[in-house]
């Protein structure tokens, strides 16, 4: 009975390729760059299992049970498999494919869809749900919790969700970046810069720099006030269809720009934006105008690296490493730009052991994933404790987020930073 | 199905969290690196020797089935529950227990993935050689279960002539320590090597200790190009003959080569016949250089049309990601593939080829052919397709053709894959009558009640 559910439900709604999922030969090969299996080391929690659980699922041998759910929404989409598969399957991507499989055939939760629905579709609502946090640390309630130990009593969740607040802006950048700022000296270049909703309203200073710097090398920076979110949590969560609304939102807005590249300092923004077109493959009219977007799309670091770039007054005299966000190294191909950048700026580059393996931030692992997020994390800052750098580079705010919270986690005493602020330092 | 009570059981052994028994956990232990697939009735964890022992006193009074299991690599379906029972995943096993840099000997938990064990024994500055393919994603107890082989066996081995003694948890929980770290021994009979590719058919290995050597500084890579794969497999013997043993020698032919490059772009050529991978290794740059430039000439003499030598550590590293990357990426030709595993005396190589490729012909299916052609381990895998009954007739014919003709050049079944449950149906081509029953009855001393591993290695029935 249940099997003829499961059955009708997939005859309503998309399914992931089928083929792809017969097409593993379970060579095992994903389980050894997998991070999530290679912290439990449990078959289940691999990518060659998600891809056998998804069959069995396509097949009616099993239902869309919880714990599937559970499995698909455990992958951290680090593409690691994808890039390893040797047969060509991108398991990572079935995984989000499951997702919007699973978002269309079980009924939501009021929170999920007032989170998705609205919260991340609409910048303003965003800033002001900032506001309470905002106050909680300038009135001093946040000196006056750490400090009369309440915070020793919460849960140990909540009290590192609390840690991982990093000092927040007075007003997001949106409201204080000019529409347009003017190149420093002869216009060279006249530049898109997409705003991520984490730029804007936490990690203020990583935008504000990278449009500096943008300017001081020549380019006229127009920054439009009405993009929307560029739509990745909306795929991780596996809500497809407001993904595709927003995508579309982008695209009218960017096309109107007519600049010569549209950049970003976020690596998800990037990585999403860049893949506008298969995102809408199925829309005949958008997808034609999504790849023409797409192909203009440049994550800072590579959008630098490519032009010449002004002499730095200050150089950076740092021991510095850097860590690799799966979005900009898989996802954008994008991995010896930033080293380069960080160089340039003057800093000593110490290479991060094991640097391209996930930190365990993964969008909102430490809501949904608590554990295994924080087990990821302790190899990430095992790692950077052995480079004995001071500063912590890297091109993605939720890696920023999650570093930031293993730093104070673990006692280590370094700074995590963009890669941009440093070479904005060394302008300075 | 086990019962509440026997499952409780497991739990006080190993905690809650290690006793798995969900539909998408047992989905997820139900294959290995094969197409078959069965479920277990559940996934026990243990986390030391002490809790495979206890877990192993209850399956054995229990009669239940067991099958050991690391990460589920294996090609011959050794690790799959065919009979349901407990799948014991050992892969929490993971601990360096002592590594003894005086006796150059290093002392592991059976689950630690074989690449973990390389790192750390290769940052002391010592060298654990044998390399199957799946060097990454297998683990040490499942290399000595398979007796695993891989590339550098030519010049260094195969996993038995490093297992220098095993921890080893016997049918009713009894645990076994057997060998020792002097390099001499004749003491008993050899009881370790029985363990070694017995499949998990006698016992749980838990612990091993492995013999290392001093870490070869340096390698040179080479590829040689054949317009026929006649004279790739004569440079072979011919390079041995001239006095350099490599470390390696692995030849691919051209559907092979095709296959990888279709998929990685490595910049192989395509429009050749064959082309062989030779490595040599050792501690004098010179010597190594020297050695590379000898082979080179001898590959030219038995007709390559071209020799290249990789020049940077990226272009070595490809060709060998090349080469570990060709199981996987025929599936792609497939759809589906037979991978076979033969062994052949090394001079045997070209006859085995030439009758490999008229198989081929006479079946109308496409077999690629590569394999470790320097110790005669040749891996011919079939391309069929599996919704095609006449095809999977043919698969079958052409299969039990190559097993023939490896048993008729003096050769075996099975060089490092084991035979699991695929290739259980022609063992009776490979071994007489006498080895199959002095199998059974050392079978019957280790586990009488037949509960492990059941249905793999060889027929086995329990005497009443």
């Amino acid at each position: 009975m249940a099997e003829k559910i499961t059955q009708r439900i997939l005859q309503d709604i998309s399914v992931p390729e089928e083929k792809q999922c017969h097409l593993c030969s379970r060579c095992g090969l994903c389980l050894s760059v997998c991070p999530t299996y290679r912290e439990t080391l449990r078959e289940t929690d691999s990518p060659r299992a998600r891809l056998m659980l998804l069959r069995k699922v396509i097949e009616g041998e099993l239902q869309i049970s919880r714990g599937f759910v559970a499995k698909m929404y455990g992958c951290l989409n680090c593409l690691a498999c994808n890039v390893i598969c040797p047969v060509g399957i991108k398991p990572s991507d079935i995984a989000l494919a499951a997702r919007s499989m699973i978002h269309q055939a079980r009924p939501q939760s009021l929170l999920q869809s007032l989170i998705f629905g609205n919260y991340f579709s609409h910048s303003s609502l965003m800033e002001l749900s900032v506001l309470p946090m905002f106050l909680y640390q300038c009135l001093g309630i946040q000196g006056a919790v750490r400090a009369f130990g309440i915070l020793e009593r919460l849960p140990e969740q909540l009290r590192d969700m609390e840690r991982m607040l990093p000092p927040l802006p007075e007003r997001s950048l949106r409201h204080r970046l000019p529409e347009v700022m003017p190149a420093r000296g002869e216009r060279k270049y006249r530049i898109g810069f997409f705003l991520g909703c984490f730029q804007n309203i936490v990690f203020t200073n990583v935008s504000a720099a990278t449009v500096r710097v943008l300017a001081h090398n020549g380019c006229e920076v127009v920054t439009p006030k009405d993009i929307k979110c560029c739509g990745m949590p909306h795929v991780g969560h596996g809500d497809l269809k407001t993904a595709r609304t927003l995508a579309r939102h982008n695209i009218d807005i960017l096309e109107k720009l007519d600049v010569d590249a549209i950049v970003t300092d976020c690596a998800t923004c990037g990585s999403t934006l860049k893949t506008y077109d298969s995102l809408l493959a199925e829309d005949a009219e958008y997808n034609v105008r999504a790849r023409a977007i797409s192909a203009k799309v440049k994550d800072i670091s590579e959008f630098l690296g490519a032009i010449p770039l002004r002499e730095p007054q200050h150089p950076q005299r740092a021991r510095v490493t850097y860590h690799d966000a799966c979005h900009l190294r898989r996802g954008q191909n994008v991995w010896s730009e930033p080293r380069q950048l960080l160089q340039l700026a003057g800093a000593e580059l110490i290479e991060l052991r094991e640097a391209d393996w996930c930190c365990g931030s993964a969008g909102m692992q430490i809501i949904m994933n608590y554990k295994g997020s924080m087990q990821i994390l302790a190899r990430k800052i095992q790692n950077i404790a052995a480079t004995e750098a001071t500063i912590v580079y890297a091109g993605c705010p939720g890696c920023q987020l999650q570093l930031g919270l293993g730093a104070k986690r673990f006692g280590l005493k370094v700074l995590i930073e963009h890669p941009i602020q440093l070479l904005d330092r060394s302008y300075q | 199905m086990l019962s509440a009570e026997i499952l409780k059981e497991f739990v006080q052994i190993v905690g809650s969290e290690h006793v798995l028994t969900s539909p998408e956990d047992l989905i997820a232990y139900s294959y290995d690196g094969t197409s078959v697939e069965y479920c277990p009735d559940a996934v026990v964890s243990p986390f030391n020797t002490e809790q495979v022992s206890r877990v192993m006193q209850v399956c054995y009074r229990e009669g239940i089935c067991v099958v050991p299991r690391g990460m589920a690599s294996g090609l011959a379906g050794g690790a799959v529950p065919v009979s349901g029972g407990v799948s014991l995943c050992l892969t929490r096993m993971n601990r360096v227990l002592n590594l003894d840099t005086e006796n150059m000997m290093v002392r592991v938990e059976a689950g630690i993935i074989t690449a973990d064990l390389q790192a750390q024994v290769e940052s002391v500055g010592l060298f654990y050689p044998p390399d199957p393919s799946s060097v990454r994603h297998s683990t040490i107890g499942g290399n000595v279960a398979c007796n695993a082989g891989g590339a550098r066996c030519l010049k260094y081995g195969v996993t038995r002539d490093y297992v220098m003694g095993l921890t080893v948890v016997l049918s009713d929980g009894r645990i076994l320590q057997t060998g020792t770290k002097a390099i001499k021994n004749v003491t008993s009979y050899d009881l370790k090597n029985l363990f070694v590719g017995s499949e998990g058919t006698l016992g749980i290995i838990t612990e091993v200790l492995l013999k290392l050597i001093p870490k070869p500084e340096f390698a040179r890579t080479a590829m040689a190009v054949y317009p026929l794969l006649e004279n790739a497999s004569v440079t072979v013997n011919n390079v041995l003959r001239a006095g350099v043993l490599p470390a390696t020698i692995e030849l691919m032919d051209n559907t092979t080569i095709e296959t990888i490059e279709e998929y990685l772009h490595l910049g192989l050529p395509t429009n050749v016949a064959a082309i062989l991978i030779i490595e040599v290794d050792g501690s004098d740059e010179e010597t190594v250089t020297k050695q590379i430039e000898t082979i080179g000439q001898v590959c030219r003499a038995s007709g390559a049309s071209d020799v290249r030598l990789a020049k940077t550590e990226t272009e070595r590293a490809d060709l060998w990601r090349g080469r570990r990357s060709v199981l996987p990426s025929l599936v792609r030709r497939g759809p589906d593939q037979l991978s076979e595993d033969i062994s052949l005396p090394r001079a045997a190589i070209p006859e085995a080829i030439r009758r490999i490729k008229a198989i081929s012909e006479k079946y109308g299916l496409t077999i690629a052919v590569f394999g470790h052609a320097g110790d005669g381990n040749l891996h011919p895998s079939i391309l069929y397709d599996k919704r095609d009954p006449e095809q999977v007739r043919r698969m079958e014919q052409a299969s039990r053709d190559i097993f023939n003709i490896a048993i008729e050049l003096g050769g075996t079944l099975s060089g490092e894959h084991g035979i699991g449950v695929l290739k259980l149906p022609f063992l009776r081509l490979a071994l007489s009558p006498i080895e199959i029953e002095l199998m059974q009855a050392i079978k019957h001393v280790f586990d009488p009640k037949g509960i492990l591993n059941p249905g793999k290695k060889f027929p086995y029935h329990i005497k009443n």
